[in-house]
């Protein structure tokens, strides 16, 4: 196992999808290479603050039209 | 039971009568831990319910559904296309399109899944407008190379830690802008709006491979866009 191929099963590493024998194999490089653990935390955290920071706002003006254009659509016979 | 008299159902389970209490109780715990999460893994049980209401043409059970997820596909919609006037237009589309072809969805999946297909493709149709060369349903095809990450170091403390939460937005929405709209659609569907591999590769069009192979190359560019502005700011 070396550095690149480590790199190349981050995601799956990261997302727990990979099989008993390749997980301890990355694992074992880990104990030994500081960088690929540094890229492994940073990309982990990287997701998360992605994820932490999705709130969105919903324009309530956006709302009402959407709401007038389905009450419309659904005061329409079926075509 | 007729269908309006669900529709009366599902508003008092809501309001917390009868079995769904302890779906609200959950989702409520999740909120506060994540606030810009719903609550993906809480079943919803009422959900085949309003489907099936609204396929017979329950026009209140569509709209609790349309309730349900409104937020959702729109910060799906703006995360893919990044515009807000395209993503207020593709999700109006996307619920537009689904009640018309209500009767087309097998019930297979999940309702959700099947929306966030229709937002998406609708999303995307409007990012190949604007952007034309951005968007490719082609297998990726870049070497390993540019996948290696070089000079890695430390960040210390963390970007939340090191940044005020204005400029961390900021900061955020100039990484993700960076980031190709083909990397970027995968990982809003897998990591933000939590879609399975196997679903996402549906909704995209791609094999499983294509969409594990983008989601690693989207996680390490957006890594790498932000240990730029980690080295900016603490150059030592």
């Amino acid at each position: 196992m070396n550095c690149n191929r480590v790199i190349l099963e981050i995601s799956n590493y990261i997302d727990g999808d990979l099989d008993a024998a390749m997980k301890l194999e990355i694992e074992q490089h880990l104990q030994n290479c500081g960088e690929c653990m540094l890229v492994i935390n940073q990309t982990k955290l990287t997701v998360e603050i992605f994820c932490d920071s999705q709130q969105v706002e919903f324009p309530q003006d956006a709302r009402t039209r959407l709401h007038e254009a389905l009450q419309r659509k659904m005061r329409k016979p079926a075509s | 039971m007729g269908t309006a008299a669900l529709c009366a159902t599902v508003i008092n389970a809501r309001a917390g009568g009868h079995g769904y209490s302890s779906a609200r109780i959950e989702y409520s715990a999740l909120s506060v831990s994540h606030p810009h999460r719903l609550p993906s893994k809480v079943a919803r049980e009422d959900e085949p319910l309003l489907v099936k209401a609204a396929k017979s043409g329950d026009a209140a059970a569509f709209e609790e559904l349309v309730n349900r997820y409104e937020r959702k596909i729109f910060r799906l919609t703006m995360n893919i296309t990044r515009n807000r006037e395209d993503a207020e237009d593709a999700m109006q589309d996307a619920f537009m399109k689904a009640y018309s072809h209500l009767n087309t969805f097998q019930e297979d999946s999940r309702f959700y899944t099947w929306l966030v297909r229709i937002a998406a493709n609708e999303a995307l149709m409007r990012l190949r407008k604007r952007r034309p060369n951005q968007v490719s349903l082609d297998e990726p095809v870049e070497g390993e190379d540019d996948l290696m990450p070089r000079e890695i170091r430390d960040w210390g403390p963390s970007p939340e830690q090191r940044f005020a939460q204005s400029e961390m937005r900021g900061i955020l929405d100039q990484v993700i802008d960076q980031l190709d709209a083909d990397f970027r659609t995968v990982f809003v569907l897998r990591d933000i709006e939590e879609l399975s591999t196997e679903e996402t590769a549906a909704v995209l069009g791609l094999s499983v491979p294509a969409v594990k192979s983008r989601l690693l190359r989207a996680r390490l560019k957006l890594r790498q866009k932000l240990d730029r502005y980690m080295r900016d700011r603490n150059p030592n």
